[in-house]
């Protein structure tokens, strides 16, 4: 039995771990609320709450899509839907600030901007604009051009302002949350929620994307969920070895304090990798299996030549460096009944540089035209380490095994990288596609292998060093 | 000093339009809207032993179906029913202006995405499993995907529509610029955020009540008649509200009310038909993209003498809206300029493509665009900014347009002088210009647009609205009207004039759903004209309800009639308060046996057009606004950003400040949109590739420009408008072009050798592109 709090509500269903959360709440439980925009996590109007309780006996509030979400993740947690946020007769404050600023019009995109406004209120994050703004990220309105709704995400953020720790008790004294959710921790310890027995079948992590490729085929067959699998979690730094489970999602990572001491620019990076709902289920190791040719992490993880290590049945592993684990296109070196385990990736040292970029038709949210990353090490002006991937524009997540071994003990001058770029051309071969032509992808493979160099040394390269001479 | 005090009017005046929204009127539906309690067509609570359909459709653009097998999918456990043209006992045909669209593919299948059968089974999950072990065979036939392939073959939808005025053949050789070019302006999804969908659910005698998400009622309701065979009075339509509309549910939340309906008549039980994002997109119609070419001629002093213009509608494969968004296109295709001399021809072409249909602006924007290309092409050639044609040329007061009208109460000056001195046109000018001598990375463009765009539905017939006012005997208050709530907050506008009229409080006032057995024959929710036509008519009818009470009053209280008014709630002699209050009143009414109901018919007074000469006066009023708009390029990603949008925009006197700039800005964003990132693409087989939210990207709320002021023209407003608050719906749209010229002006910035293009959207790939053409290839 699937246990879980839907709400104020306890529940325990033999239905289906397959299904998604989002057809139980809408039709299992009558909870309307919740809306269905396009059931593959683009537009968020099915945003919800999902309330895992920590070892602090405090509750981690986190947003997700529920239609990309498998109901049997919902195990052993606290659901909430945007009925669960609402006071007996009166608004919460981010639903008062969403009214007073006329941000809602048609109305059916505003139960995912109030539920995820209500998660911002519950998240541990700075309470200012930039972050509440991250927090609806993954929002879609058609109707209000969001000016309104920013001007109500800033109703609310000087609201909270005033907030005292870290307490739900002040939330609910100030109107942000309903009184229950302080009786939801010890409902939850009180909860049987065993693991749930798992059948046989597909690997389900967050299921970002496999809901959106097969979700009716998952809603009707045996999966197998993994998300809340310990063994593939966590995210560890010893002797300059950097290890991530598998597990781990991509908020794991921007939350992860050391880790974005390593790479500073972190989570500006990973702003660009989809929304905040989206980068709390997301697990990365779901992004290096869908092997898509533009996977943002596998991008990202490739430039930091990283190695994964695979496990078997038995509990045997293998490792891999992940430049050799694509094979074609969507096909990987991964048998069956083999699970990815971890990423292992050495620290950049203190001369190195890491950059990742990406370019989509939409900067934030969208799947890139093309995305790259680099991590090179420099020493007296030398290039001595280099590791360059590029994405959309070949059948795989692309290492670009040759462009890196030029650059390794080149200078670094505008010639070498201008030369670099005629390396990196001929190693490549994009096609054309709803993202773009192969000719606009050629110019931006260009472009963006540009910007990494213009972005690290900003004072000893221009635009002007790269295009004129070519 | 000049400088600072104009900036402190400019702080002022946006400092009053915050104080507005502060008492402005609140939506009244957003209480609901918030908490999650707004019900749409899915939340709808249906009865037991309901059936779930889902649509089988051509997976070609366009053949001959040589066989179809659907008996696996019948065999499958929960299966009901396939129902297909076979099966419907009226007509095959949904087609409103011309009678060419079936309901049901029979023999041909004419786009990808065709309706062929509609499969009804016990869920949605089963009538999915079902769908795909359909086999059909396709003798496939040539396929044409845009409007020059389909002039090319003659594959035309109707005879094409011609306005003129002038002579535009000699004006040509008076001049002392001409200019030629072509253009292209992509499609647009709507992107509502609930899908299509309608639920039907049988009643007695072979009635049949169907809740639709419509913006069309009267369409579904006789639609469904002729293709059950059944009479109009049958069938009843319900709407509550809609998850957004954009013209996307005018014509085209018929067919799917139409097949639930049809399942319900043949199996006595309700049946739900709710669309899936996928199915949506692939099977329903967008904004029509369009072919274009122009010809411009301008005098010395860049005055525009001559305009040319021949529009290429790309249609889809039947008529739907196309005909009267083509006429559309035509009404606007010189925007806010005065030209003496003008010839446009519109030609909707027939394509294999989903129908095109309404879209915010109706095919105004894609005349706009036209007129504004010429006109930057001619700057860039002469060497002028382009605004320098573009406010050389704009209307004035008992100007013609084209199609005869004589253009009155014109803002177009007005507001386009305010925008500039109260926005510091020149010194932003100057900012521009500064920044981009100083950066190489990024660029800057501006650009100014004005709109003017006329308010009526074009085909004059329609411009009519009832409004049926209840007065319960409690004293509260229910209004029916033919408007239908999609987010433009035409509810709360209704009730403040029920509020105003009565005055009384809110909160005794009920906006019912939109039904046809309550208000009958309506027009759609369509033109930006719902708020006008229903709200003169609500209007109207508490006007005539206002009288009776009065006279019941005066007889009451023995004073004349003219000295009473209804005050808060209660009955004033002369400005005085009286004992006896609105509820009193009431019952004293009722008590004397006097009509507390009243239905009110409004007929917009004076438009008139001639198709057979193309001259008239088909709209009841023009809006006008300019905007200036400001974006940076990043020259090494080709990505870019809108720092602001400066408007002003003439609302006349707005009664509901709050919800009329929501629509501005709503507006504005969607256009940008439509200049920039959204972007459809067909295969050349006339599969829709941008088929899912994964591949169509709309506005998110990073992507907005960051700074977006709207300062309201003071004007007087216009009789025909509402309490003359004038519409606000579709005009703001058409901002958003400036946004294609604003980065076009960037990429200007960064390459001198490009070569201008007017082929809209202007997404990161065009801009890129554009800023490394020509300067070198790899």
């Amino acid at each position: 039995m699937i246990t879980f709090i839907l709400n104020n509500k306890t529940i325990k269903t033999p239905e289906h771990s397959g299904k998604t959360l989002l057809d139980f709440i809408r039709y299992q439980q009558r909870l309307t609320g919740t809306k269905i925009g396009c059931r593959e996590g683009d537009c968020g109007a099915c945003t919800v709450l999902v309330g895992t309780l920590k070892d602090n006996d405090l509750i981690e509030y986190q947003s997700v899509t529920s239609c990309i979400s498998p109901l049997g993740n919902a195990h052993g947690k606290h659901i909430v839907t945007v009925e669960g946020t609402n006071l007996k007769d009166k608004l919460t404050e981010q639903q008062e600030a969403m009214n007073a600023n006329y941000a809602t019009q048609c109305g059916f995109c505003t139960p995912g901007f109030v539920v995820a406004l209500t998660g911002f209120a519950l998240s541990n994050s700075d309470k200012n604009y930039s972050q509440a703004l991250d927090a609806i990220s993954g929002n879609i309105c058609r109707c209000t051009g969001y000016k309104s709704i920013e001007r109500a995400t800033h109703q609310v953020v000087e609201k909270l302002e005033h907030q005292e720790g870290q307490s739900f008790g002040w939330l609910i004294d100030h109107g942000f949350i309903p009184a229950y959710f302080k009786s939801i921790p010890q409902r939850l310890k009180a909860i049987e929620a065993k693991d749930l027995n798992q059948p046989k079948g597909k690997f389900v992590s967050g299921g970002t994307d496999l809901y959106v490729q097969q979700a009716d085929h998952l809603a009707d067959n045996d999966v197998h969920l993994i998300a809340e699998k310990d063994y593939l979690k966590g995210i560890t730094i010893q002797d300059k070895i950097c290890t991530i489970g598998t597990n781990a999602t991509v908020s794991d990572l921007w939350n992860h304090t050391e880790l974005n001491n390593i790479l500073p620019n972190l989570r500006k990076h990973l702003k660009l990798v989809s929304s905040e709902q989206i980068r709390n289920m997301a697990s990365f190791g779901g992004n290096l299996v869908n092997a898509s040719p533009i996977g943002d992490m596998t991008i990202f993880f490739l430039a930091l030549n990283s190695d994964v290590i695979i496990l078997d049945e038995n509990n045997n592993e293998r490792t891999i460096s992940l430049k050799n684990f694509y094979q074609g296109y969507k096909t990987f070196d991964l048998k069956d009944g083999e699970l990815l385990k971890e990423i292992r990736f050495q620290v950049p040292t203190k001369t190195a540089y890491f950059n990742f970029e990406k370019v989509c038709k939409r900067t934030h949210l969208d799947i890139a035209s093309v995305n790259s990353a680099i991590h090179i090490s420099i020493e007296n002006n030398t290039i001595s380490e280099a590791h360059v991937s590029l994405g959309g524009v070949a059948a795989i997540p692309k290492y670009l095994h040759e462009t890196s071994s030029f650059l390794k003990g080149k200078p670094l001058t505008s010639e070498v990288i201008l030369e670099a770029n005629e390396v990196l051309q001929s190693e490549i071969s994009p096609i054309s596609d709803v993202r773009g032509t192969s000719d606009y992808k050629r110019l931006l493979a260009r472009q963006l292998f540009f910007a990494h160099f213009i972005e690290f040394f900003p004072k000893q390269f221009t635009l002007n060093d790269f295009v004129q001479h070519v | 000093m000049y400088k600072d005090k104009s900036n402190n009017q400019l702080e002022s005046k946006l400092e009053d339009v915050n104080t507005s929204l502060k008492h402005s009127i609140k939506n009244m539906d957003s209480y609901t809207h918030v908490r999650g309690e707004s019900l749409y067509v899915d939340d709808v609570n249906i009865r037991q032993g309901t059936f779930h359909a889902v649509v089988f459709d051509s997976p070609k653009a366009h053949g001959k179906i040589k066989s179809i097998d659907y008996s696996k999918a019948e065999a499958l456990e929960g299966v009901e029913r396939i129902f297909t043209y076979k099966d419907i006992p009226g007509e095959n045909e949904i087609g409103g202006i011309i009678a060419d669209e079936p309901l049901f593919a029979e023999d041909d299948v004419h786009f990808w995405g065709m309706p062929i059968a509609l499969i009804v089974a016990e869920t949605e999950f089963i009538a999915r499993q079902a769908r795909q072990l359909i086999k059909i065979d396709i003798d496939e036939l040539p396929v044409i995907t845009t409007a020059k392939q389909a002039k090319a073959k003659g594959s035309f939808i109707n005879a094409p529509r011609s306005f003129s005025i002038g002579n535009t053949e000699k004006a040509f050789a008076d001049c002392e610029y001409v200019f030629e070019g072509e253009t292209f302006s992509n499609g647009q999804e709507h992107l509502y955020i609930e899908a299509q969908g309608a639920y039907a659910e049988p009643l007695e005698n072979g009635n049949i009540k169907i809740t639709s998400s419509t913006q069309g009622p009267t369409a579904v309701q006789a639609t469904t008649a002729r293709v059950l065979g059944v009479a109009m009075h049958k069938i009843e339509i319900d709407v509550t509200r809609l998850g957004g509309g954009f013209g996307g549910k005018e014509d085209q939340a018929t067919p799917w009310a139409v097949m639930a309906a049809l399942a319900t008549f043949h199996l006595n039980q309700s049946v739900k038909l709710v669309l899936n994002r996928h199915d949506d997109l692939r099977m329903t119609g967008k904004r029509h993209p369009y072919e274009s070419s122009y010809k411009i001629g301008l005098s010395k002093d860049l005055k525009i003498l001559a305009y040319q213009a021949e529009f290429l509608q790309n249609s889809g494969a039947a008529a739907d809206l196309s005909p009267a968004i083509a006429e559309r296109t035509l009404f606007h295709a010189t925007n806010s300029y005065y030209v003496p001399n003008v010839t446009t021809t519109v030609l909707s072409c027939k394509t294999n493509l989903p129908p095109n249909t309404a879209f915010r602006g109706f095919g105004g924007p894609q005349g706009m665009f036209v007129i504004e290309s010429a006109i930057a092409k001619a700057a860039h050639e002469i060497g002028v900014p382009s605004r320098a044609i573009q406010e050389a040329n704009l209307l004035d007061e008992n100007d013609t347009f084209s199609y005869g009208q004589i253009a009155k109460q014109v803002e177009a000056k007005n507001s386009w002088n305010s925008a500039k001195s109260v926005y510091h046109l020149e010194t932003l000018e100057q900012e521009v210009e500064a920044f981009n001598r100083v950066n190489k990375i990024f660029k800057k463009g501006m650009a100014l647009m004005p709109i003017t765009f006329g308010i009526s539905f074009t085909n004059t017939p329609m411009n009519h609205a009832r409004a049926l006012v209840h007065i319960y005997l409690d004293g509260s208050v229910g209004i029916s009207t033919a408007a239908v709530e999609m987010g433009q907050g035409v509810n709360t506008k209704m009730m403040q004039i029920a509020a105003d009229v009565f005055s009384i409080p809110i909160d005794k006032i009920k906006i019912e759903t939109t039904n046809t057995t309550r208000v009958a024959n309506t027009s759609p929710s369509a033109a930006s004209s719902t708020a006008d036509l229903n709200g003169k008519a609500t209007l109207m009818a508490c006007n005539t309800l206002v009288d009776r009470l009065k006279a019941v009053a005066s007889e009451d209280l023995q004073v004349s009639e003219k000295d009473i008014i209804l005050k808060n709630e209660f009955v004033y002699i002369n400005d005085l308060k009286s004992d006896l209050s609105w509820t009193e009143l009431i019952s004293k009414a009722m008590l004397k046996r006097v009509a507390l109901t009243e239905n009110a018919h409004y007929a917009t007074p004076e438009i008139h057009f001639d198709k057979t000469i193309e001259k008239g006066h088909p709209f009841a009023y023009h809006v006008y606004g300019t905007a200036i708009i400001t974006a940076t390029v990043d020259c090494i990603r080709g990505t870019y950003e809108f720092d602001s949008v400066k408007m002003v925009h003439d609302y006349g006197k707005s009664m509901s400040e709050g919800i009329d700039l929501g629509q501005v800005e709503g507006a504005l964003v969607q256009g940008i949109g439509w200049m920039t990132m959204e972007e459809i693409a067909y295969s050349h087989e006339g599969k829709l590739l941008s088929n899912a939210l994964s591949t169509y990207k709309v506005p998110d709320i990073f992507s907005v420009p960051k700074n977006v002021e709207t300062i309201p023209l003071e004007t007087e407003g216009h009789d025909q408008a509402i309490l003359k608050s004038k519409a606000v719906g579709e005009p703001p749209l058409m901002y958003g072009i400036g946004a294609y010229f604003a980065l076009q002006n960037a990429i200007k910035a960064f390459n001198p050798n490009y070569n201008l293009k007017f082929h809209a959207p202007m997404t990161p790939e065009k801009v890129l592109m554009s800023l490394y053409e020509k300067q070198e290839h790899n």
